[in-house]
């Protein structure tokens, strides 16, 4: 199989580091991680990659959205998480860029009596920068910003919870996340 | 180095993946029990097994942890998970609250004010604040969903009819963000204003039960009250430790002869010996 980049050089503690990174990234919305490791076929980034690494598996469907559903990636996935490929309504996590993915109410909210049983977006934006739409919530002490695509979508999806998405946004080694609790203010 | 008859943590890779999505969920959700599928770790339930698997899954070979039950580093308990994760992890460990990266406690929340960057790992027994109003999961998943929280109300304020005040010192019931009802583990009631908008991230893990939660750093938590009996977290001991001099630690009680002597000193040991060594300094 072409595209056959490697994983983890060591697999555990690799794992486990940047996990810490998504947690802490995860805890604090807006906050922009690094993570370092290998990176998977183009388009995908080497934050996405890492994510997915570290997160998915046989046991969670992954949809690919729009460039980044190709050949070499496809494979990479097959190869080296093993998760079946879906379409937005049975993906665990689906990455892509925000206009590929499409709009959020596609993907699995959550039940009432379930809310964490819902999708987790990895979207590919050009670049993640601290400034941007203000951000507040739980794990922001009074105020954060981050460059997010659609505020007003992602308003939307805050305004579902407990319910909702919960996203990833990944820029070269670059991450941050946005949970369903963040309230998206102006700008 | 980490015994290599292991994996790192313990837990292989797939277990590990399934916890840590676990915790994301958990932290997107603050006060929301996360389902997981708890594994047979190498000690018995009651020995703190979902704590356990949290700091497995979360734990960096960079990390130092702590380990309290009961504010003390040096029972058991505490001290059979700190080696376990010495042994498993390679990771350095340490009794100062201070210096911890990770901390995993039973029934406690540290005197010492915990920074930001640090992770506090509960582990708990019951993870259903509900539970002792209704058995059954599927009925407390929807009074959850509904945020139909009244017959909590009415179960406290009979306490205040019968005792004059809210009969809990443990596990007393907080809310979280305004929305979800959360038990603390059964940490004293002392501890429950310290939960609130903390700079560290708060996880908790019950292993029978397969239950992980979280709170966020700076998330409001909020102890269940009335409007005419407000939430009190003091103590009525009004005692001072009878080691370190301390007014506004918690306090355990110790009998010190057979006679029936006793004195009251921190139940959190690292604080009160902290203190001892910066008065003779
Ligand atoms: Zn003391």
């Amino acid at each position: 199989m072409d595209g056959l980049t490697p994983g983890f050089d060591h697999p555990a503690t690799d794992a486990a580091r940047a996990f810490r990174m998504v947690l802490d990234a995860m805890a604090h919305p807006g906050r922009i991680v690094t993570l370092d490791g290998p990176v998977a076929p183009a388009p995908c980034s080497q934050a996405a990659c890492v994510a997915l690494l570290t997160l998915a598996d046989a046991t969670t469907p992954l949809h690919l959205a729009g460039a980044h559903d190709c050949g070499p990636l496809r494979d990479w996935v097959a190869f080296h998480l093993g998760a079946p490929l879906v379409g937005p309504e049975d993906a665990t996590f689906a990455l892509g860029t925000w206009d590929a993915l499409g709009p959020p109410a596609a993907y699995r909210q959550g039940t009432p009596d379930y809310s964490d049983r819902s999708a987790t977006l990895i979207v590919e934006v050009p670049a993640l920068s601290a400034h941007g739409t203000r951000l507040t919530g739980p794990g922001i002490e009074t105020a954060a910003h981050l460059s997010v695509p659609d505020p007003d979508a992602l308003r939307g999806n805050a305004a579902r919870f407990p319910l909702g998405l919960d996203f990833l946004f990944t820029s070269g080694a670059q991450l941050a996340a946005l949970p369903r609790t963040t309230k998206l203010g102006d700008g | 180095m980490t015994d290599q008859a292991y994996n790192f943590a313990y837990l292989d890779e797939a277990t590990k993946r399934m916890l840590r999505r676990a915790l994301l969920k958990a932290v997107a959700i603050p006060g929301y029990q996360v389902p997981f599928s708890s594994r047979e770790m190498p000690m018995p339930y009651g020995w703190g097994t979902g704590g356990v698997q949290v700091t497995a899954a979360c734990l960096v070979p960079e990390d130092t942890l702590k380990v309290i039950d009961q504010g003390a580093d040096d029972t058991t308990n505490a001290v059979s998970i700190r080696s376990f994760f010495e042994k498993v992890a390679g990771v350095a460990t340490t009794e100062a609250t201070a210096e911890a990266s990770v901390i995993q406690t039973r029934h406690r929340i540290p005197e010492t004010p915990l920074h930001a960057g640090q992770i506090l790992v509960f582990q708990v027994p019951i993870p259903e604040p509900l539970r002792f109003l209704e058995p059954r999961e599927t009925e407390t998943r929807v009074m959850h969903a509904l945020e139909d929280y009244g017959l909590m109300q009415v179960r406290l304020y009979e306490d205040i009819a019968r005792h004059g005040e809210i009969a809990r010192a443990y596990a007393y019931p907080v809310k979280v963000e305004g929305r979800y009802v959360m038990d603390p583990s059964p940490i004293p009631k002392f501890d429950n204003p310290k939960l609130n908008m903390s700079p560290a991230l708060q996880l908790f893990g019950a292993g029978r039960e397969c239950r992980i939660y979280a709170l966020p750093p700076f998330t409001r938590v909020e102890s269940l009250d009335f409007e005419d009996y407000p939430f009190t977290p003091s103590k009525a001991a009004g005692q001072d430790c009878a080691i370190c001099g301390a007014s506004g630690s918690y306090l355990d009680e110790v009998i010190t002869d057979d006679a029936g002597g006793r004195m009251f000193v921190c139940s959190d040991t690292d604080y009160c010996a902290t203190r001892v060594q910066e008065a003779s300094a």
